[in-house]
């Protein structure tokens, strides 16, 4: 019993963390404020709850292995008797239990009340929607900048917080973003509200974590924080319509029309879809299908071309384009900056 | 009708009127809590190698990253099924198979208080296993997890049969449960030997009571929530519709009141099992039995008040969830009790380290394992982090491999000898043991930290390069290799029916009363009904702590037709005989007639349920009207 789990403990508890922390949804180190206090408690109560483990380890083993008097009875088998002192162990153990339990209810109930209020002067305001199985983004509008609507990527300023509301138009997912914060389920009929901000600038990955259905697994998000002039021309960009007439001239224009509009939204065109991602610039993402593939000309071809191959039961069908079609179709969305 | 043991003709007379008929309908008559028992632990331990072969499948997809053995909607099926299996045909069956088996023998009796009640039980529990896995088999499983979130499962998103199977299999499947509590709680209170008072029954009768009377109060939260989302889906109620201001939180509500006070169920058992066996092999009474009894209960009790930690991050105010979460940390304190007991028990004795013993001091560090990793998630905001992730896939892990099938694996070796008159080899036992726990731990203790990595569980694949590769490959070795110890249980089990050795009534020199009637035990259990004097019948002598004695030789021999003693509910002190109704085919006819109704209701056969209905109702007329008696003048 002793030396494999002790060794696998000690790799768990001090190795593998630590080649592990900076892989992009590790929350073992976080960078935000509405994230930094959970994973103090992590850490701390992690702790704790190895050193229980090794305790009750070491008691055990002691306890089995321990030397001791084997006396025999009459018919040579162990005497049966009830020494004294083992309720000791109780008292002193729930005891010490008892101590840490009411210390670590303190310290959650502080933390808690740390990251669980929505400050109250916030830098945006976004309310997310999930569908199955992507991301629709919708940027309340300011003095500086109206409102608008992207998919499966968040802009957010450096250093400052953003309120984020969470909706559902069908079942229920997760919001999680966890270098930045916990989960907060969105769930039908509900609106749930959070925060985030991010302490230091970088692109931070979030992910569905509520099963949602047959593309659960393929449902992610990016977070990019940027600093705060760059968010703001971001924004302004963002909230332009697309460059309509340079866009008719293309020849994939018609095609799009054709096959893609009735679903997706290019403002500015006449594509006014509302049942998939806005595309307005979709070209700008670094995804594609709510984090499946990278967003470049190869991906995006193989993504127009068979969506039920990459992502199975997604709700995009496979259009069957011809390749020169394929190629226009492709060409028109890549300049949708 | 005192009567003392040796009396041949006494045997012959008791065989005569408790032996059920040979052949296939006896077979199938049988109302012997033993025979009744066996099959559960059969039936259950099936369900856990069907449920093993579904995790192990996943686990290959699993093992590197855009796998793409499975796809998503086989997946689905898979890992919902697995958690159905597991939760409900397995967890909970298995311990009771061994409650049916032992309880009268525990308890100095011969047989359950309801016996054909049993037998039902039993029927339903098996057909509502079919039920649910013909659907699995025919493509049309369950495939939402086992939890079953609403409107995921509303006919909007899951339009196939999939969800109605699940949901009338659990309706159903909760009869079973509910008139097998039933049963433990009335045996407890009115069939124990004269004598044994509260204070003295065994832990695991402690264990089961307190489940039983969980599972009354929490079986019906669950069968109701099925059956309106059956009616949601079917009669296009509202209850769920958020269309119509239907609340998808009120499903987790009303899930969850029934799911965690279920969690406990599936443990105390268990927990209880470990309570008597593991002192037998420390040669010492348990360190603190009034202690782990009332924690027990504390338990259960407690775990009423927890189930809102399964839903801490689903928007409700912070300040409902702290008293969840405090709650949740209290309820850490019964188990710490019953843990430093083992754990004293185990020191201030002199263990003896045969294969139970190993796997019962395997079971207390698990349990440790997968209470810390509770302590962790009930701290609401490191919830937000933990939930869902495969940190929580790892906690429920060793809390229901740690605290449920190691005591199973253990109380199979320990019993195996009373059911079956052999011993298990101890060779094989060891090995299984070993490779069992070692096998455990690779799997599940790197799965800790995937979830620490962000791995969210319930998805079919993940991407190459953020950390999880090589940790999910750990995991899918350690899985086949827990794999290959049960398959080792399974063959020593297997081995050991044939050329076992013979292993006397008493193999182990353990305290309790089964261990004083002869291994297999007689139809009958006991020649004549003992007197208890104790906590450990057996061991008085030795012990030698009160000048009283407890009697298996003298007492009662109740031999005119099928009787059994009946007792005080707290002091046990007799109160009068009770006639035990013949062997018959009613409980598994009816058991039928109800399985024909609701795969009735499945199809929209409604006249063919309504006379599945009216045929449930004829067949229970028919049980319930008495017999007549077989003797007269009996008291």
């Amino acid at each position: 019993m002793p030396r494999p789990r002790l060794t696998a403990i000690a790799f768990v508890v001090a190795v593998a963390p630590v080649a592990g922390i900076a892989t992009p949804l590790s929350y073992l180190r976080t960078y935000g404020p509405a994230a930094d206090p959970i994973t103090t408690l992590g850490w701390g109560l992690g702790l704790i709850a190895s050193f229980v483990c090794a305790i009750v380890g070491v008691l055990l083993l002691a306890a089995i292995f321990r030397s001791r008097p084997e006396p025999l009875d009459a018919a040579g088998r162990p005497v049966l008797q009830r020494d004294a002192g083992g309720m000791q162990f109780v008292y002193v153990g729930v005891g010490l239990s008892a101590i840490v339990l009411f210390a670590a209810t303190v310290w959650t109930l502080i933390t808690l009340s740390a990251v669980a209020a929505v400050p109250n002067t916030v830098a945006a305001g976004i309310h997310v929607v999930g569908h199955q199985w992507w991301w629709e983004v919708r940027y309340e509008g300011t003095t500086r900048s109206p409102g608008f609507t992207t998919a499966n990527e968040i802009h957010v300023p450096v250093g400052a917080p953003v309120r984020v509301e969470v909706t559902s138009p069908d079942v229920i997912h997760s919001f999680w973003v966890p270098q930045l914060g916990g989960k907060l389920d969105v769930v039908p009929g509900q609106r749930n509200v959070t925060w985030l901000e991010a302490a230091q600038a970088g692109v931070y990955q979030g992910r569905c974590a509520e099963y949602c259905g047959l593309q659960h697994a393929h449902m992610a998000l990016t977070v990019v924080a940027v600093p705060a002039e760059q968010f703001e021309a971001w924004l302004a960009r963002e909230a332009a319509d697309a460059d309509a007439q340079a866009l008719g001239a293309l020849p994939g224009a018609a095609n799009f029309e054709a096959r893609c509009a009735a679903c997706h939204t290019v403002r500015g065109t006449t594509a006014h879809g509302i049942v998939g991602p806005d595309l307005t610039h979709v070209a700008t993402r670094r995804t594609l299908a709510a984090g499946t593939l990278p967003n470049d000309r190869v991906n995006l071809v193989r993504w127009i071309a068979a969506p039920q191959d990459l992502k199975p039961g997604c709700r995009m069908p496979r259009l069957g384009l011809p390749a020169d079609e394929l190629d226009r179709v492709a060409a028109y969305v890549e300049r949708l900056h | 009708m005192v009567a003392v043991v040796g009396s041949n003709e006494l045997g012959r007379r008791l065989d005569a009127q408790w032996e059920r008929p040979r052949g296939l309908v006896g077979w199938l008559a049988t109302v012997d809590h033993k025979e009744i028992g066996i099959r559960y632990l059969v039936t259950a331990f099936s369900f856990l190698v069907i449920g093993g072969v579904e995790a192990l499948i996943m686990r290959l997809q699993l093992a590197r990253p855009n796998a793409a053995l499975l796809d998503p909607a086989e997946y689905n099926q898979l890992f919902t099924m697995h958690g159905v299996t597991m939760i409900f045909l397995y967890a909970l069956p298995i311990l009771s198979g061994f409650s049916n088996y032992l309880w009268p023998l525990l308890l100095g009796t011969r047989d359950m208080a309801f016996p054909r009640l049993n037998a039902f039980s039993y029927w339903v529990f098996l057909l509502s296993g079919i039920f649910i896995y013909v659907g699995f088999v025919t493509g049309h499983g369950p495939d939402a997890g086992w939890f079953n979130y609403v409107p995921y499962t509303s006919r909007a998103y899951d339009p196939g049969p999939n969800i109605d199977i699940y949901a009338l299999g659990m309706v159903f499947f909760g009869i079973s449960t509910t008139v097998g509590a039933v049963n433990f709680i009335v045996s407890l209170f009115k069939t124990r030997a004269p004598g044994m008072s509260v204070n003295r029954v065994p832990i695991m009768v402690w264990g089961t009571l307190t489940a039983s009377f969980g599972n009354l109060a929490a079986v019906p939260a669950v069968s109701l929530a099925f059956l309106m989302l059956w009616l949601d889906r079917q009669f296009g109620t509202h209850f769920f519709d958020v269309e119509q201001n239907g609340r998808p939180l009120l499903w987790q509500h009303l899930f969850w009141m029934f799911g965690h006070p279920w969690v406990y169920a599936i443990v105390l058992p268990a927990m209880g099992i470990v309570s008597d066996a593991l002192p037998v092999f420390c040669r010492r009474p348990l360190v603190g039995y009034t202690a782990v009894a009332l924690s027990t209960v504390a338990t259960i009790v407690l775990g009423f008040g927890v189930w809102l930690h399964h839903m801490f991050a689903t928007g409700i105010p912070p300040l409902g969830l702290s008293f969840f979460s405090a709650a949740s940390m209290a309820i850490v304190i019964p188990s710490a009790v019953a843990v430093f007991a083992w754990i004293a028990t185990i020191w201030t004795g002199r263990p003896v380290r045969a294969t139970p013993f190993l796997y019962f001091a395997g079971f207390v560090f698990l349990f440790v394992v997968g209470g810390v990793s509770g302590f962790m998630t009930a701290a609401v905001p490191l919830d937000w982090q933990l939930t869902d992730t495969y940190f929580v896939v790892a906690h429920i892990h060793y809390v229901l491999l740690g605290i449920n099938v190691f005591p199973v694996l253990g109380g199979i070796h320990f019993w195996f000898p009373k059911m079956t008159g052999r011993l298990m080899s101890e060779r094989l036992g060891r090995w299984s043991f070993w490779i069992t726990f070692t096998g455990f731990n690779v799997a599940f203790l790197p799965m800790h930290l995937t979830g620490l990595l962000g791995m969210p569980r319930r998805i079919y694949t993940y991407p190459a390069g953020v950390g999880w590769d090589g940790l999910n490959m750990l995991t899918s070795i350690g899985a086949f290799v827990v794999a290959l110890g049960v398959l080792l249980v399974v063959v020593n089990v297997i081995r050991s029916l044939k050329s076992g050795a013979i292993a006397g009534p008493n193999p182990w020199d353990a305290p309790t009363l089964e261990w004083a009637t002869s291994s297999p035990p007689p139809p009958y259990n006991f020649l004549v009904i003992p007197t208890v004097a104790s906590r450990h019948p057996l061991w008085e002598n030795r012990l030698d702590e009160t000048g009283e004695r407890s009697s298996t030789r003298v007492g009662p021999a109740l031999d005119h037709g099928r009787e059994i003693l009946r007792t005080t509910p707290l002091d046990a002190e007799p109160d009068g005989s009770v006639h035990m109704p013949e062997d018959s085919l009613l409980p598994l006819v009816t058991a039928l007639v109800m399985l024909a109704g609701f795969a009735a209701l499945l199809a929209h056969h409604w006249w063919l349920a309504l006379a599945a209905a009216i045929g449930t109702a004829i067949c229970t007329l028919v049980w319930l009207t008495p017999a007549r008696p077989a003797t007269l003048g009996a008291p």
